[in-house]
């Protein structure tokens, strides 16, 4: 798998490091046990289209959002997630 | 020269010898030779036993379709096992061994599984073993794995040297034939980055050195002209490379073989390289095997395919049999006997089970001067360990029959494309009737992977070389240059497109052999498929058709016709198995490469590394990191070192090199309000100068790591984490700050090796660094517990906090890399006098197991603040990270672990990762608990250790024991609480 990092440009996956379905709902600080429950443990793991979060491990260290299919492991779209993610921080 | 030799030129070198061995004997064969075509030419034709009957087996492909002739080059580390014999050239001095044969080629006494053939049946694996009679495994294991099986790998270390690389292109072709040849042109003609890999020696694959011309132009002087061209053009020519898997992301795994053997010069050169290949597009052009034919004794020494005779002859001059009879289903073998006629070889018969032929395959029969015998079958090979003869009869009326003396049966069962690299992207062959085999619908594939060739559909020579040179013009137009015009080749010879009858599965032997490497006959499909097994994947499974380093090459499309006909199925509804890279077996030494030994992963060392060195301290890996495990004095055993250092330490001062902590610098003005979120304790009132011992939990509530943080000012923390810890709490911080709080104004940087650490630990600590760094104020007032202060040199900044991991005065002291070993000195030499000793990981470990505090053998990822009695950490007032998880009953319940400490009844060592058991050695019942971390204790005199019990268990405590079954040590413990020395703390206050 190649991931076109918008940092760093097209490299190979074994420079980044899975972190996590980007579909679950980060819960608030204050939400109830449940909340966290569903966020930590309850997947919906989908056959196809799916949205994660990566990060450019060994790269520049850069939280990605990736749309990608579970199936054929095309990766439609990539985008910078966090803190420098469009709309996000200043 | 051998009789087996012909009078006509080929690759093959008759004024270069080199000499081999075969199971210890000598052989001769020429540069050129294959290990295959230098045995064939020196008489040889056994090569090997089979999988599971242990029937003599010989050459019957000609290069990467062999089945049979498996081989072993090299003997101890440098054995290279499951080899096939015809696609290792020979080399100098290279040493050959045959394989599955006990204990002699000849004589091998374990054929006596042909004679209990019915127990090695179909599904014999799954009944013997998988039913209620499992132990039965235990029984036979050892017969079983001796009996059955392929070469065997080498226990030793190789030292042999590989190498790993990456390679980039904009059009990747598979199989250097003509197709990919064409192809090839006709991508670099437009101006593309083209790489050509094939896995054989020469270009042309299957038609090099065939006799044939292409528009005009002798055959082989085309592929010459062609592949010159190729190189002009900058194209990147990979001979002797198998590409053996097709992964996501257009990601090619490939392997260059470069050398047999290892040099004899002494220098190191790699013997093989993987590469890894991404191309913007691939067209697989990999061609075709030929099929073998269905006959009783269709495995025996001397049956070969039709093509692999006119090979051997073609390219190696070697003659595969003096008594040649072709047996075909097809047109194509009319080619091969015409080729091997003309060669002055004696094709004596031409049996061909269709019911009619063309008028140009009677004539070509007439020309060569053979008995044609048209409508009839092979019965039979006969023969003990060489075809001596074939029985064969007329399919319409079988008595009539015929009994034909020949040494090589030549056979074709028509042709079937190599479709295992598309198979790897998911891609499901279909049925082509006129092929009469699956080939890839070029529809069914990615926009960037293309098909031409036999895999397309295509088996005549002008089709192929078209149909590769259209394949590179449409890769050319994807990627938007400029492509020539397509070419119309004609050819002289080639198919004259008669396409194969399959055999009727009515008129053959049930010992027919479909699987020729795993030995599946006729009757083992029947078997599966009276017993419900008859989906290709099922029958693969249970019959073992297909699988092993052959993965089906030669057997699937037999045995889908065959089973099509048992079944009542129609076989364009077959889905045939799906193939799985490697396409060829991979050493392991070849996807490793350099990183090997010191260079399996980096070595990470510490500033002041060098001294530790000199002084001749033993060393420890820890993580990538080396540490200094104890500092021996001559004479001294490890735990004489260890139990003296820890002792100075409690009595005087030590000093430990701690540089290996993590380090973070976490700044920004919400670097307070992020550390209060991400550790369980209050961190929001930590005032600038002073450092606080935090814990921090995973998004389940486990525990991540545990460290001190030390406050430099009022935006700038310095985070300190465990040696093994720091990747992973860098990636939390990160993950925290970008996913779920990217509006704190907060930055991370890793800092560890920035800083050299050192632990003055002892009651005379301070005075030591009053000395070292004297006008310096060290008192309690002026550094008290948990302070940090900076003093500032001339060299750098030099950070001291007053932190105890032992549980004495101590104090850590920070400075920058460079100045690592003048400080450890410095303070070595100032501590002289109050008798300073350096003390390493041991000693580290024993002090803080007598403190009771946790470190990696406790934090292993499985455990709560609660298990490790941390829970007074857990602030009530404030929200932490992992807290709502945190909350969970079955956190607190009875059968939760609890940190203890042990103290060994009868002072005899303990071991980590022992269970903690209730019972004695006859009966320990179950585990309570385990043992999490062990020392000898200086201070107590005692063996101790620390473990997670179960809270239950340690209720109901009547005595327990520390089980290591495995060794066989079983320990008598006593529970007491982890903070085994000085629980108040006394200590560290001076
Ligand atoms: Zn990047």
């Amino acid at each position: 798998m190649i991931i076109d990092c918008p940092c760093c440009g097209p490299r190979p996956v074994s420079e980044f490091s899975y972190i996590g379905d980007a579909e679950v709902e980060k819960p608030d600080m204050q939400a109830p046990v449940a909340d966290w429950v569903e966020a930590v443990y309850t997947r919906t793991n989908p056959r196809g289209t799916h949205l994660e979060h990566w990060q450019h491990l060994h790269g520049c260290r850069q939280f990605l959002k990736l749309q990608r299919d579970t199936l054929t492991h095309e990766i439609f779209a990539v985008e910078l997630a966090g803190v420098y993610a469009s709309g996000a921080g200043e | 020269m051998t009789s087996f030799r012909i009078d006509k030129p080929s690759v093959v070198d008759f004024e270069t010898p080199v000499n081999f061995t075969f199971d210890g004997h000598s052989y001769r064969g020429f540069a050129g030779d294959t290990v295959a075509s230098a045995l064939l030419a020196n008489g040889v034709y056994l090569f090997g036993r089979s999988f599971k009957y242990h029937q003599p087996r010989g050459v019957m492909g000609a290069h990467v379709e062999e089945a049979n002739a498996l081989i072993t080059i090299g003997r101890g580390a440098h054995a290279e096992p499951n080899l096939q014999a015809t696609t290792i050239p020979v080399a100098e001095g290279m040493e050959v061994f045959s394989q599955n044969r006990w204990p002699s080629l000849k004589l091998d006494l374990l054929s006596i599984n042909q004679l209990a053939a019915p127990l090695l049946s179909a599904g014999f694996y799954y009944k013997t073993f998988m039913g209620p009679t499992k132990r039965s495994w235990m029984l036979y294991e050892p017969f079983i794995r001796r009996a059955a099986g392929l070469g065997a790998v080498s226990t030793s270390a190789d030292d042999q040297a590989y190498e790993k690389d990456h390679r980039f292109c904009d059009v990747l072709i598979i199989g250097g034939g003509v197709t990919g040849i064409a192809a090839g042109l006709a991508a670099a003609r437009s101006g593309l980055r083209v790489m050509l890999v094939d896995d054989r020696n020469v270009w042309g694959g299957q038609m090099a050195g065939v006799d044939d011309d292409l528009s005009g132009q002798p055959l082989d002087q085309w592929i010459g002209h062609s592949i010159r061209e190729l190189q002009e053009l900058g194209a990147e020519l990979l001979s002797r490379t198998t590409v053996f898997g097709v992964y996501d992301g257009h990601v090619h795994g490939a392997v260059q073989r470069l050398a047999d053997v290892s040099s004899h010069d002494g220098v190191k050169r790699p013997l093989q390289r993987f590469l890894k290949i991404v191309a913007k597009h691939s067209i697989l052009a990999t061609g075709a095997f030929e099929n073998p034919m269905l006959f009783k004794n269709n495995s025996l020494p001397g049956v070969m395919l039709a093509d692999t005779a006119r090979h051997f002859m073609d390219r190696f001059s070697v003659a595969c049999g003096k008594q040649i009879v072709i047996y075909t289903n097809n047109d194509s073998a009319y080619d091969a006997a015409r080729r091997l006629a003309e060669a002055g070889l004696n094709v004596t018969t031409l049996i061909d089970t269709r019911p009619s032929v063309s008028a140009a395959c009677q004539s070509l029969a007439r020309h060569i001067g053979a008995s044609h015998l048209v409508g009839w079958q092979v019965e039979k090979a006969h023969g003990r360990h060489k075809v001596k003869a074939v029985s064969v009869c007329k399919i319409d009326d079988r008595r009539q029959k015929q009994r034909i003396s020949s040494d090589c049966l030549a056979v074709s069962g028509g042709w079937n494309p190599v479709v295992h690299l598309a198979s790897h992207m998911g891609m499901a062959p279909v049925y082509s009737e006129p092929m009469g085999a699956f080939i890839v619908d070029p529809d069914s594939l990615p926009c960037h992977c293309h098909v031409a060739g036999p895999v397309a559909g295509s088996l005549d020579l002008p089709s192929c070389v078209n149909g590769g040179f259209a394949a590179g013009i449409k890769v050319a137009q994807q990627l938007g240059s400029t492509p020539p015009d397509p070419i119309e080749a004609t050819a002289m010879h080639g198919f004259i497109g008669d396409w194969p009858m399959k055999a009727d599965v009515e008129t053959l032997s049930e010992k027919v052999m479909l699987d020729f490497q795993n030995d599946v006959t006729l009757g083992d499909i029947k078997l599966a498929v009276v017993e419900g097994y008859s989906a290709t994947e099922h029958l693969k499974r249970y019959t073992t058709l297909g699988m092993g380093t052959d993965q089906g090459r030669t057997s699937n499309i037999n045995a889908i016709s065959l089973l099509t006909q048992l079944t009542g199925q129609q076989i364009e509804n077959i889905r045939p198995t799906r193939f799985r890279p490697p396409f060829t077996p991979i050493t392991l030494g070849a996807l490793v490469g350099h990183h090997v030994g010191d260079h399996a992963q980096p070595t990470r060392l510490t500033p002041m590394h060098d001294w530790h060195a000199a002084q001749g301290a033993m060393m420890v890996p820890v993580g990538l990191w080396w540490r200094p495990r104890a500092y021996l004095k001559p004479g001294e055993t490890l735990r004489e070192a260890y139990i003296r250092e820890a002792g100075n330490v409690r009595e005087n001062v030590g000093i430990c090199d701690v540089s290996t902590l993590g380090k973070i610098a976490v700044q920004g003005p919400d670097a307070g309000v992020f550390l209060d979120r991400v550790y369980t304790n209050n961190f929001a009132t930590l005032p600038v100068g002073k450092a606080r011992y935090g814990l921090m939990l995973r998004d389940d509530g486990m525990v991540l790591d545990d460290g001190t943080s030390w406050r430099l000012g009022e935006n700038d923390y310095l985070m300190t984490t465990t040696t093994g810890g720091a990747g992973a709490v860098m990636q939390h911080l990160e993950r925290l700050h970008n996913l779920y709080w990217p509006d704190l104004r907060v930055s991370f940087v890793s800092v560890t090796g920035q800083w050299a650490g050192m632990s003055v630990a002892g009651p005379k600590s301070r005075q030591v660094l009053g000395k070292a760094f004297s006008g310096t104020d060290f008192s309690d007032a002026a550094l008290p517990i948990m302070g940090v202060m900076s003093i500032q040199t001339a060299s750098g900044t030099i950070l001291v906090a007053r932190l105890s991991f032992s549980g004495e005065l101590a104090y850590e002291v920070f400075c920058p890399a460079c100045m690592g070993t003048e400080i450890w000195c410095d303070l070595l030499s100032h501590g002289a006098d109050s008798g300073i000793q350096p003390y390493g990981t041991e000693a580290l470990g024993a002090l803080r197991i007598e403190k009771g505090h946790v470190a990696g053998g406790e934090l292993d990822g499985r455990v709560s603040p609660y298990n490790l009695r941390l829970d007074g950490m857990l602030s009530k007032k404030k929200w932490f990270f992992g807290k709502p998880l945190l909350e969970r009953d079955g956190l607190y319940g009875d059968d939760q672990y609890r940190l203890v400490g042990l103290i060994s009844e009868d002072k005899q060592p303990l071991q980590a990762g022992a269970h903690v058991v209730f019972g004695d050695k006859a009966s320990p019942g179950p585990s309570q608990g385990w043992v999490s971390s062990v020392t000898y204790s200086p201070s107590l005199d005692e063996e101790i250790g620390l473990a997670l019990v179960k809270k239950q268990a340690l209720e109901k405590d009547t005595g327990m024991y520390a089980a290591n079954p495995v060794a066989g040590i079983h320990r008598k413990v006593r529970i007491v609480s982890h903070h085994f020395l000085d629980p108040e703390g006394h200590r560290m206050r001076l």
